[in-house]
């Protein structure tokens, strides 16, 4: 499923400045069952946004109509746990286009870029500074600028770039994913399993 | 240059370097399940893709599957719909399906190496992050997304940047009711949830090479939680011996052939790594954890730590310990629990069993406490009965249930309710994971077989 092209993104942004936010916080297991991807954004972050109820749960940062934007702004050591794609595909379908965090996990970070979301790293520094700038003023804008690699709190102006390998990034900027690749060397992927033992 | 074993694996797989880019990146062998499969085939569909090689692929039904009564239809619906769509799809490109009921079917994760799917220096994938646990035969095996679980249904390939390289040596003799499931906790403990992310571990030292092929997949199914994407050890004789005569392992001459160049897999002398830790078997006790990830582990008989000695946030350490009900400084023995489980792809296999019998053989289950007990395959549940732990768990008032993941991840009924403690031999202790409101404390069989018995968290050393 090739998906939307991503160049540069100017968004208010949501904060969530806890650590090791796990795939299981992301989208609990139970909601895992569904055969199409479909509707998971309702369940993201679903047992700290929900009381048992269904009621919301007002202190959670969702749940602040002041604070909403395409960009989630996550503590260190983001996405951790468990392999299951539907925790990006929640953040996708929720509306975040992109997840900032000082650190990600890595199945998580490669699943982001598989369906079209952008992880982007910073140092923990410029993650402070940009929880700083959002509890501020909620208004304030990020611009995630692929193609130059930077991240800038527009308020402030401060800037940092970030790091992405050229292919994926290329993919990005294109819509193009990796099974479009893949789909053009069968040939090739022939003759290496031909060679094999077992 | 002197290659290590990963470099020799991971090498030895790449069909075409991208420039800038990852390597495209072949996979032997690829597990699917219920979960995290039909939306990969649903991708197939719509891009009017075939399987590429559907004997690489083999799918079994765990995740999302009843523990009782598995010869009635299941009840939930949803749960109804995924296990038929793997039946379905599998059945559709000739994949080999062990769904529920099968006499092969179990967790993904044990029933791959008891049939011998799993080999030494092979390239395995799946839609699971527990895929790790096969690198206890010196496998590059990882957990994937569902994207590339359709990439590797399409062309059996995924693109892959090669990880950073780590080596973990845990050197010297473990001492009495420490088990491997311990030796992982500790390690995770002082690496913390991240501390191996970007890095493939290779474990080594006499506490690995004198480990079962049951401990060794314990160790390596636990790496993910230190971050690593995945774990391996070098196969030996133990290795060897564990994979001969299994139904897929190769026969006759081609067995011969198979060994001879497994033999070559070994880090050589001189190989670097990124980084390389080393640790000492003799400061490592039973483990138990008290927090909401797998890196807030201690010793048994240690407190709680004070969020000043934490690295890390205070404010999310704090959170941690509130949602388990536990202070700073508290003693973790004697602690009521009410719930354990013994089972899952970590601690699902015969000796899992074996050890918990021996703790719980003449003794009775705690009236208060809840206990399931899950073999991981009906391989590990037939050798239960023949081997007798059947009769001694019944006589100390337990009953076992059919195969599955069941409350690892609590997608079926199996669910402990808010609130309510968990002693837990899985893999993950994240807030809500064993059921909304769950609190787990992952730990070893032995800690598991001794709180089931006693009712608190207690040493198991005391009751061997």
């Amino acid at each position: 499923m090739a998906y939307d092209k991503f160049n540069i993104l100017t968004s208010t942004a949501v904060p969530l400045p806890l650590e090791n936010v796990d795939t299981d916080q992301i989208i609990p297991a139970r909601f895992l069952k569904a055969t199409e991807r479909k509707g998971f954004g309702d369940n993201l972050f679903r047992d700290w946004r929900y009381n048992g109820d269904d009621t919301p749960k007002e202190d959670f940062v969702l749940n602040n109509p002041i604070y909403s934007g395409k960009i989630l702004v996550g503590g260190k050591n983001f996405g951790s746990g468990s392999s299951r794609e539907h925790a990006a595909w929640a953040v996708y379908d929720y509306g975040f286009r992109c997840v900032v965090s000082s650190f990600f996990a890595d199945i998580f970070k490669n699943n982001c870029l598989n369906i079209g979301v952008l992880p982007v790293q910073v140092s923990p520094e410029f993650s402070e500074q940009i929880f700083n700038a959002i509890y501020e003023d909620a208004n304030t804008e990020i611009e995630v600028n692929l193609q130059e690699q930077t991240i800038t709190i527009k308020s402030t102006g401060a800037q940092e770039s970030f790091d992405i390998n050229s292919y994926k990034k290329e993919n990005m900027l294109n819509g193009f994913d990796d099974i479009d690749y893949l789909q053009n060397m069968k040939g090739e992927i022939e003759t290496f399993a031909n060679g094999l033992m077992l | 240059m002197s290659k290590t074993l990963f470099d020799k694996v991971w090498d030895s797989h790449v069909v075409r370097k991208i420039e800038g880019g990852p390597d495209v990146f072949f996979i032997d062998r690829h597990f699917i399940h219920e979960v995290t499969s039909p939306v990969a085939f649903l991708g197939l569909k719509n891009r009017g893709m075939n399987v590429m090689y559907p004997e690489r692929t083999f799918a079994t039904a765990d995740h999302n599957t009843p523990t009782i009564n598995q010869h009635l239809p299941v009840e939930d619906p949803l749960s109804a719909n995924q296990l038929k769509a793997l039946e379905d799809n599998s059945n559709e490109y000739g994949i080999s399906h062990w769904g529920l009921g099968h006499k092969k079917n179990g967790i993904v994760h044990v029933v791959g190496p008891e049939n011998g799917i799993t080999f030494p220096g092979a390239t395995i994938v799946c839609g699971d992050s527990h895929t790790s646990t096969h690198g206890a035969f010196g496998a590059i095996a990882f957990g994937i997304g569902t994207s590339e679980v359709e990439m590797v249904l399409s062309t059996q390939c995924i693109m892959q940047p090669k990880p950073k390289k780590m080596r973990i040596n845990v050197n010297g003799q473990l001492g009495k009711g420490v088990t491997p499931k311990d030796v992982a906790l500790y390690i995770i403990s002082k690496l913390t949830t991240s501390g191996a992310t970007g890095y493939f571990v290779e474990y080594a030292g006499d506490v690995f090479e004198n480990m079962t092929m049951e401990g060794r997949m314990t160790v390596c199914n636990l790496s993910i939680e230190m971050g690593a994407r995945g774990g391996m050890i070098a196969p030996d004789k133990t290795t060897f011996e564990y994979l001969k005569d299994k139904p897929l392992s190769p026969k006759g001459e081609a067995w011969d052939a198979a060994v001879a160049q497994w033999e070559t897999l070994k880090t050589e002398e001189g190989a670097t790594f990124d980084k390389e830790l080393t640790f000492l078997a003799s400061d490592i006790e039973p483990m138990i954890t008290y927090g909401t990830n797998p890196g807030m582990g201690i010793g048994i008989s240690n407190n709680i730590p004070d969020a000043d000695t934490i690295e890390g946030g205070v404010a999310t350490y704090k959170k941690s310990l509130d949602y388990m009900g536990y202070q700073e400084n508290d003693s973790m023995l004697g602690k009521k629990i009410d719930y354990v489980f013994l089972g899952s792809c970590t601690n699902g296999r015969i000796e899992d069993f074996r050890a918990f019998a021996s703790i719980v053989k003449g003794k009775q289950k705690a009236d208060h406490v809840t206990a399931w007990l899950v073999p991981g395959s009906h391989e590990v549940e037939d050798k239960i009965k023949e081997e007798g732990i059947l009769d001694i768990i019944t006589e100390a008032g337990f009953v076992l249930r059919q195969p599955g993941c069941s409350a690892c991840l609590a997608m079926n009924d199996d669910k402990i309710p808010a609130g309510k403690y968990a002693v837990s031999t899985s893999n993950r202790n994240f807030e809500g994971r064993q059921g909304p409101g769950s609190r787990t404390l992952l730990a070893s069989p032995l800690v598991a077989a001794a709180a089931a018995v006693t009712g608190v968290v207690t040493d198991p050393r005391d009751l061997l």
